[in-house]
Order: structure tokens, then C-alpha cells, then sequence
């Protein structure tokens, strides 16, 4: 099996995405335990402001942010491809009830997946958005990562709309399956 | 045995400026026939997602009540949702069950509950401060005051009976009931 390419040095997007978050007053954040979201998800368990809690399953950050809306609170919801099934149906709360629903998604079953079993769900996670009628927009150079977040709580925030920002498995590299 | 409407009526009598978040479908119309109030998010979809939505919202708002209706079959499917809500430990939701082991809306199919599931037992099994089953009417008028002043999370499952009831419908329309809830909540805020 190939190494796996070592990068240089820590990515820094999940800070700068830290910061995007911030700078947009979420106050709440919705998370399943990720390994491309761990940087992300240890700022904002970290951060006094921020309240982080932790799903058993991703369809719970749906309703959890409509609550939050409904109180007055921005939120977040951190997840992998994978978690997107699980919320399909969730999802038809955002559309009817027309809140701001921010989703950063981390992708598997994509750029050199090794799990074979990730594939259906990494390859069908945009259109099941898409059906379930989010607003999806893919990046995959970690150097955009926080601009496309930024457009996305934009986008989310102004249209009062369900917006997946679909994080690219070229930016969170490859899974050393050897570790 | 208790019967849901009076359940449910008797419930939201001492409600005071508790939030309401009601779940699919049952307890959305019994809610409504307690009469329509701005404080309740009334959930017509979503199914299982009635406790996490109290859960947001309890956090997002701490110094408010927060009271979460809904039905056996609801919270089944959102049982995930109880272990959620326990680790977060809010201190002012209270989520009460409204248990006729049928699933009310698809022909009064049994649930768990009817085979013995303990819903209250599992709350507390995912820690709970307080969790309740409630059959008589004494027992009910102990639990209310708790449901709107007890530390929580409290969990009270009430069973009721199967008898049909007549069909009383809120708005169905999700953006308004969002909107009316949160103007109603946060005044100008709201549109910020």
C-alpha cells in the first residue's frame, strides 16, 4: 500500500473556520465525534461562548437548531458524509419551518477512500442534500475552506435556509489505515 | 384511566410562561386543544426530533421554562435523544410523555411501551435528575408543579387511555408558528 503523504505541518483551517464561526455569533453547535473535525471540534468545546453538544446521531442537530432558532441562538452542526443519511428525513424541518441551518460536512467515500464501505453513502451525500432540499457547496483547498464557510453562514443566516458546506476528503487527507 | 386531553389540559393550566415544544401528532392537537398560546413551537413533523428540539432551546434559553410534550411513539424514535439531553443536564427542560401505547396517527398500532418498554427507566438509566410514571389523577396533580419548578432534566411518562378524541388542529404552517414563537420570545430581536 502507498504511504500516506505527510503534510508539513498542523492544518490551520479548522482554526480559521473557528474564527468564521465566531465572527458569525454561533452559539450553539451540534456535533457527532469526527476525525476531520476534531481540531474544530475541541475549539468549540473549549470556547466559554459556545455551547457544544455532543448527538448520538446526527438527526438530532436538526431539531436541536431548530430549538436554538426558535430561542434566539445561531448554531452549527459539525458531521462526516456519513451522518448526512441520517437525517434525511430531520431535514424536511428546516424546509418547512424555514430556520438558518448551518452544516459543515467532512467527506469520506470520496478522494482516495480506502473503506469501500464509505462509498455509497460519500457518493450519493450530495444529492441526498440536495433532495432534501439544502443548499450544498463543495471545497476542496483547505486554503478556501473558511471563505466557503463564511459565504455558507452568509448564505444560511440571510435566507433563513439549510446550507451544507461539503468539505472535501482532499483536505482532510488520507486515513492512515496502518496506524 | 386518565384520559389525554384533560391530561394534557390539566398540565398546561399552570404553565405560567413555560416554552412548549409539542411532538408529531397527537400531542400537537392535544397541546392546541388546550388552547393556541405564541409560547408553543408546535411540531407536525420531524418524528423523534420533539426532545432535542426542547434541548436547543433550553440552552438557548436558560432562564425560561421549557416543557416538551409528546407522544410514546414520538420519543421511541428519538431515544438516542434522552442520552443527548442527560449529558447536557438542563436544569429547566422537563420532557413529558404522553403514553397511550399506540401509535395514534397510522391506526393505533401498539408501540413498545404497550410490550413493557420502561420509558421512565431509561431516562433515568441515561441520568435523568428525575424521572416519573404517572397513572392517577392524585398523582398527576403531584407531578405538575414539578414539571414547571423542579431542577432538571425530569422525565414523566403519563399513561392514558386509547378512547378516541375529536380533531383540533393549530396552524400546520411551520414558518409562521417559528415566526409568532420568536417575535413572541425575543420582540425585535427577532428580525435582527
Amino acid at each position: 500500500m502507498a504511504k500516506r503523504p505527510k503534510s508539513a505541518s498542523a492544518p490551520t483551517w479548522p482554526d480559521e473556520v473557528f474564527a468564521v464561526l465566531k465572527d458569525h455569533g454561533i452559539g450553539q453547535v451540534g456535533y457527532v465525534p469526527d476525525a476531520g473535525h476534531t481540531r474544530l471540534i475541541d475549539r468549540c468545546l473549549a470556547d466559554n461562548e459556545i455551547r457544544s453538544v455532543q448527538l448520538t446521531t446526527e438527526e438530532e442537530g436538526v431539531s436541536l437548531l431548530l430549538g436554538a432558532w426558535a430561542g434566539g441562538q445561531k448554531g452549527a452542526l459539525l458531521m462526516q458524509s456519513s451522518g448526512v443519511g441520517n437525517c434525511i428525513n430531520m431535514l424536511s424541518l428546516a424546509q418547512e419551518c424555514r430556520y438558518p441551518f448551518l452544516m459543515l460536512v467532512t467527506m469520506r467515500g470520496q478522494w482516495g477512500e480506502f473503506n469501500p464501505w464509505q462509498i455509497p453513502m460519500g457518493q450519493g451525500t450530495r444529492a441526498a442534500l440536495e433532495t432534501a432540499g439544502v443548499i450544498v457547496i463543495d471545497v476542496d483547498d483547505a486554503a478556501r475552506v473558511a471563505e466557503t464557510v463564511h459565504a455558507a453562514a452568509a448564505l444560511a443566516f440571510g435566507s433563513y435556509r439549510p446550507v451544507a458546506v461539503l468539505i472535501s476528503q482532499r483536505v482532510i487527507g488520507f486515513k492512515n489505515w496502518k496506524k | 384511566m386518565l384520559e389525554r386531553r384533560a391530561v394534557v389540559a390539566r398540565i398546561l393550566k399552570d404553565r405560567g410562561d413555560a416554552l412548549v415544544v409539542t411532538g408529531l401528532g397527537s400531542t400537537t392537537w392535544d397541546t392546541a386543544a388546550a388552547g393556541d398560546n405564541p409560547n408553543n413551537l408546535y411540531l407536525w413533523g420531524g418524528m423523534g426530533g420533539a426532545a432535542s428540539c426542547g434541548l436547543g432551546l433550553a440552552l438557548a434559553q436558560p432562564e425560561r421554562r421549557v416543557l416538551v410534550i409528546t407522544g410514546d411513539g414520538e420519543m421511541l424514535m428519538g431515544l438516542g435523544s434522552l442520552a443527548t439531553v442527560a449529558v447536557q443536564k438542563p436544569a429547566n427542560l422537563a420532557v413529558c410523555v404522553i403514553d397511550n401505547e399506540r401509535y395514534g396517527e397510522t391506526g393505533m398500532q401498539r408501540t413498545h411501551t404497550a410490550f413493557g418498554v420502561d420509558l421512565p427507566a431509561m431516562a433515568k438509566a441515561a441520568g435523568f435528575k428525575t424521572s416519573a410514571l404517572v397513572r392517577t389523577k392524585p398523582e398527576l396533580d403531584g407531578i405538575v408543579k414539578k414539571l414547571f419548578t423542579a431542577p432538571g432534566p425530569l422525565f414523566v411518562a403519563i399513561k392514558v387511555s386509547t378512547d378516541p378524541v375529536p380533531m383540533v388542529l393549530p396552524s400546520r404552517d411551520g414558518a409562521w408558528i417559528l415566526r409568532r414563537f420568536r417575535h413572541t420570545l425575543l420582540g425585535d430581536a427577532a428580525d435582527e
